[in-house]
């Protein structure tokens, strides 16, 4: 049987360890440990490593040390480190510390905008275009995230038509790419395909990417379910860190590892050096005293 | 109008058509993908996945879990294997096991019989189905059961030989198809040629096992579409491992060429014996919630599967491999 699919050839990784993955780690890590993490990430050819987040630290204690990790960084040439901006005032220290990309993040669930960010969907879109506006002054691109994109832990279904209208929104305001985030991880190859056959009506497809949560098992087929439909960038952290606050115990992020190795062995590159990639997430799970959520990382018998 | 250059561009250009009707790339995409409707889940849990437990499960455990699962509307359950308790201890109590277990209509208890000494004592405690188990790899034919592949494929054909003297069905299997721990890369054409081989001497199905999980979308499409030009894909399953993570990815690919029986095992029992600490089987739990999330049928009821991984997880005092199992808060 023949299979009429067509693959991208290369997919950029967009690596959300050092951001997604330690937020949600109980552990908190402490400043040069984080430092460390995201050098050695940069010697992987990732090419863009989200380094952390410009939010209050009231909120997220864990992203406290936000302006030390972005200055403390070896940038390396060719490689982004877009970080968090929820608002004005994020961005400002952003800028302050150095940053050359930022990221805001929406919801495509009003319950989830206003448990999560403390505001409606519309009204965050507001925020938003503030930061944007800011950021084009300083050529400063902005990615924009949507989350809840295939479920939400409050209102459970959400349509695809919401999705795209979020989705939509953000890119016409100004964002140059729209990660659509599976927050809760329970999307599949369906709902993933019917999502991305909605937005893909309102944005292009070479402004998409998925970010997909391995909560219920189902990251790399929903990934794979994205790649057949033309979607080229694909979020994941290293090591698979970072757990659900929505299922105790849970995982969350996709291991950038199963990514990798999942897309080599399909022919697809990626630029990526998976073996870089294991010895960063050795040593992250080390400083964390965690094993690692990588299947493949286990079965290369790393030291952890 | 504009100018006839103009006209005709906007008339071929695809872009233009999509924008024109939106609704067309929908179609298109739709048509790209063909799923089959129904997937049959061969639940390899009490056989597979006991046997890869270093905890050995006593005799009536077995039968409980086994007749759980004969609740949850799974249609076929491998039951055990009539191998030698020498080497496969965990498996020594075969005969009770299938005596035991209470069986439900519409469900098939296949249990695994290497040799005719194993098909003898599995039709003496009442099989009605059995499974043979080859190998695309020489060097893991002769480490797992000490046999090259061809005398392995003459022990089988006396097997099924005697097992069609009973109508009894033979379900044959081929491990390391996407690769083996002591060889490596297998070539496409050699599980072709096994799993033809298979078919030929009269086995209804080919499960076709990725038994280190090695395997990615790409090589499983490679190799099926190399072995279904020799056997009809109706008569294939993929039996994929999870040790690699890419079990869902792979399922979900041979899907695609058309496969439409998988093999799992209920909160992904069994380890890996090639990967110390590593998982084995998918999970029948995952597995199904993919597939009804993809609304393809599979007559299973999940949150029976699930109570039936909560008890073997607790009889085994382990935590499960399923994630879906997890997530929804079970109580392990």
């Amino acid at each position: 049987g023949e299979v009429a699919t067509k693959y991208p050839e290369f997919v950029k990784i967009v690596e959300v360890g050092p951001r997604d993955g330690l937020q949600n780690e109980k552990e908190v890590v402490p400043t040069k440990v984080k430092i460390q993490l995201i050098d050695m990430l940069s010697g992987t050819g990732l090419s863009v490593i989200e380094a952390t987040s410009f939010v209050s630290s009231k909120w997220v204690p864990q992203m406290s040390d936000h302006s030390d990790v972005l200055r403390g960084i070896q940038r390396a040439p060719h490689v982004q480190y877009p970080v968090l901006t929820p608002n004005m005032q994020g961005f400002q220290d952003a800028v302050a510390a150095g940053a050359t990309e930022v990221a805001v993040f929406g919801s495509a669930s009003e319950t989830f905008s206003r448990k999560n960010i403390n505001c409606s969907i519309d009204d965050s879109m507001l925020k938003f275009e503030e930061v944007i506006k800011a950021a084009k002054e300083q050529q400063i691109p902005v990615r924009g995230y949507v989350s809840c994109a295939l479920g939400c832990p409050y209102e459970g279904r959400i349509e695809p038509a919401k999705v795209a209208e979020v989705a939509s929104k953000l890119y016409g305001i100004g964002c140059y790419e729209i990660s659509l985030a599976d927050t809760i991880g329970v999307g599949t190859p369906g709902s993933m395909l019917q999502m991305l056959q909605r937005v893909t009506q309102e944005v292009p497809i070479s402004a998409l990417a998925v970010h997909c949560h391995d909560t219920y098992g189902q990251a790399l087929a929903n990934i794979l379910t994205a790649l057949q439909v033309g979607v080229s960038v694909v979020d994941s952290a290293v090591a698979g860190l970072g757990g659900c606050p929505y299922a105790e115990g849970s995982s969350g992020n996709v291991s950038t590892e199963d990514v990798v190795y999942m897309l080599h062995g399909m022919g697809i590159e990626t630029g990526v050096n998976l073996d870089k990639v294991m010895e960063a997430g050795d040593f992250i799970c080390s400083a964390l005293n965690r094993k690692t959520n990588s299947k493949v990382s286990l079965a290369r018998n790393r030291k952890l």
